[in-house]
């Protein structure tokens, strides 16, 4: 018997597939957001920091409830997709992208917040003196000299996406080759008895987690020699 | 001053400078800035610390957006609170060089100084190349930015502001972080520089030195209020200057060089009151050339005095004295041959010499006293 199955392989590329997917909304949808709660002196900044945070440490069953409901077909979110004339998201990959990317939120927009706020605000100042518009600074400047949050943010969105479990099994259900993911074929190993290939995929995991984290840190102090 | 006034081919408006006026709160200092500069030269902003000095350039830039007035500079207006007009700062063509040099740590040194210079379209009448050697960056274009020393940063920070093609140049304390050798190199670019510049320039400073070798314009700031502003010679010999602003009093003579003595390290300045011997500045003959004589190195005498070991004495008259701000003192404002000069004598020596507007005496100036 090969180490892992063509269910196996098949549940290691979806969870790939999906973390690369989400990684990449996170980086478009998060970079803004990071931008604006760096940048706004609104009121509103603190709530909406707060929201963005709340998967944090909001249970994901619970999430994942909240979100099931929302998208489903009596939800509003659900209902709106419907009228657009979209298929349903629950227990489908786009679904679990939507969720992933809620679930993951705060890992990629609290490094970028940081990263952003480290800046300060003389570097925009000073390019802003040298006649560089709002949009400008953000790309010439804010970008570029946030490039160690990028670094740390890409990896933990990626990192948290593929070990998730909660979210993805309320959202996603665990339909082989659609919405199983990795985190759920190890369950469903261990509750069949089958000890070698949960190992085998939990080894890869961890053993990703690790490399990850490392990579990261060997990153942090390059940073803080260039500032 | 009117010397300084040529024709600026680049400026569309000929007689009108920046002009501010403008009232904001920092914290429990309220400030009001009403100033109006000279179309052409570098005016200093001078006045002892707190006084709001980068408070009033970070204003007049449009990076705090607090205060209510109106900014303008020639036809342009950049600010008028009453009409809801604020011109953000990435649209008022500036060149702003801070105390530290704030470069761009992503850049090199080619990067940053090409950051403005490309946004500003890189303009004909900017002589990219000529900037780079006269501050002798060419050396360093590739290297990192934080590879260099303070004062090479200064350097990029200021071509990078003048290749930017600004309208207007705001330098704040740009020597201040400077050790001594660096801070005088730099100073000797910038007088260079002053002579060849073509846009209106207002550096802040607390040194007296700087403000006298460099400005043209001064205006003098104290707790938040504009107290004096006009041409610097004459400003600088007021007699009614606030207290904080005693040590700077004092006559600016601008002079030519006419000579050196090479035995004794010594030049000889020309100017209308006289000549003055100075400590040698390495300066060529026929060079214009500024020298401050602080009011407390002038001492007065009836008569030439032979025995004296101070090298410089000039005959003037006195034209009028105030009180100082300590009581057994007063500033003696003198006409010498046209040059204004101030001393800072005691109330004793004032009724012992029995002087009076219209007394001849001599001022007598060590030459150890008129810069290193």
């Amino acid at each position: 018997m090969p180490l892992l199955s063509t269910q196996d392989l098949q549940a290691f590329g979806l969870t790939l597939r999906l973390a690369a997917t989400v990684t990449a909304v996170l980086l478009l949808l998060g970079t803004p957001l990071a931008w604006w709660l760096a940048q706004t002196r609104s009121r509103w900044q603190r709530p909406i920091a707060v929201v963005v945070a709340l998967p944090l440490v909001l249970p994901p069953t619970v999430l994942g409830f909240y979100l099931l409901l929302l998208l489903g077909p009596h939800g509003a979110v659900g209902r709106l997709i419907a009228a657009m004339g979209w298929s349903a998201l629950p227990f489908t990959f786009g679904g679990l992208v939507v969720a992933s990317v809620v679930y993951s939120l705060p890992f990629v927009v609290q490094p970028l917040l940081n990263a952003f706020e480290a800046i300060g605000a003389r570097p925009l100042e000073v390019a802003a003196c040298l006649r560089a518009s709002p949009l400008d600074r953000f790309f010439s400047v804010a970008c570029p000299m946030a490039l160690p949050g990028f670094i740390t943010a890409a990896v933990l969105g990626f990192a948290h996406t593929m070990g998730e479990f909660g979210v993805v099994l309320m959202i996603g259900g665990n339909i082989p080759g659609k919405t199983r993911v990795l985190s759920m074929r190890i369950f469903d190993h261990v509750e069949a008895g089958e000890y070698l290939q949960a190992h085998t995929l939990s080894l890869c995991l961890l053993v990703f987690s690790f490399a990850a984290l490392l990579a990261m840190s060997l990153l942090r102090p390059r940073r803080q020699e260039r500032d | 001053m009117t010397e300084l006034l040529a024709p600026n081919p680049r400026q569309r408006d000929d007689s009108r400078g920046l002009e501010a006026t403008l009232a904001w709160r920092r914290g429990a200092l309220a400030i009001e800035l009403d100033i109006a500069l000279p179309v052409r030269g570098i005016t200093a902003l001078f006045g002892p610390s707190g006084a709001g000095k980068t408070s009033c350039l970070r204003a007049i830039a449009g990076l705090d957006r607090g205060s209510n007035g109106t900014v303008s500079l020639g036809h342009e207006v950049w600010q008028d609170s009453a009409q809801r007009l604020f011109v953000p700062s990435h649209r008022r063509r500036l060149g702003y060089v801070t105390q530290e040099a704030n470069l761009f740590v992503h850049r090199s040194v080619s990067g940053n100084l090409d950051y403005g210079y490309r946004r500003a379209g890189r303009p004909k009448h900017i002589d990219r190349d000529a900037l780079i050697d006269q501050f002798g960056l060419r050396p360093l274009l590739g290297r990192r930015v934080d590879a260099l020393s303070g004062g090479e940063r200064q350097r990029v920070a200021i071509v990078r502001a003048l290749l930017s093609d600004p309208s207007l140049l705001l330098f704040d304390e740009p020597l201040s972080a400077l050790d001594t050798t660096a801070r005088s190199d730099l100073l000797g670019q910038l007088e260079t520089l002053h002579a060849a510049l073509a846009v209106p320039m207002i550096y802040v400073s607390h040194a007296i030195d700087e403000v006298a070798r460099l400005a043209d314009h001064l205006v003098l700031l104290d707790a938040g209020r504009v107290v004096a502003q006009g041409p610097l010679q004459a400003t600088l010999t007021r007699l009614d200057l606030p207290a904080a602003l005693a040590e700077a009093v004092g006559a600016v003579i601008e002079g030519t060089v006419v000579g050196h003595d090479a035995h004794d390290h010594l030049t000889e300045l020309a100017f209308a009151g006289g000549t003055l011997l100075i400590p040698r500045r390495g300066d060529v003959v026929g060079q214009r050339l500024r020298c401050r004589i602080g009011a407390r190195d002038v001492v007065l005498t009836h008569e030439r005095q032979s025995g004296s070991s101070a090298l410089n004495q000039l005959r003037a008259r006195v034209v009028a004295m105030a009180g100082a701000d300590h009581p057994s003192q007063c500033l003696v404002q003198l006409d010498a041959g046209g040059s204004v000069l101030l001393a800072r004598i005691t109330q004793r020596s004032w009724h012992a010499l029995a002087l009076a507007p219209g007394s001849e005496v001599w001022a007598q100036v060590k030459a150890v006293a008129l810069g290193t």
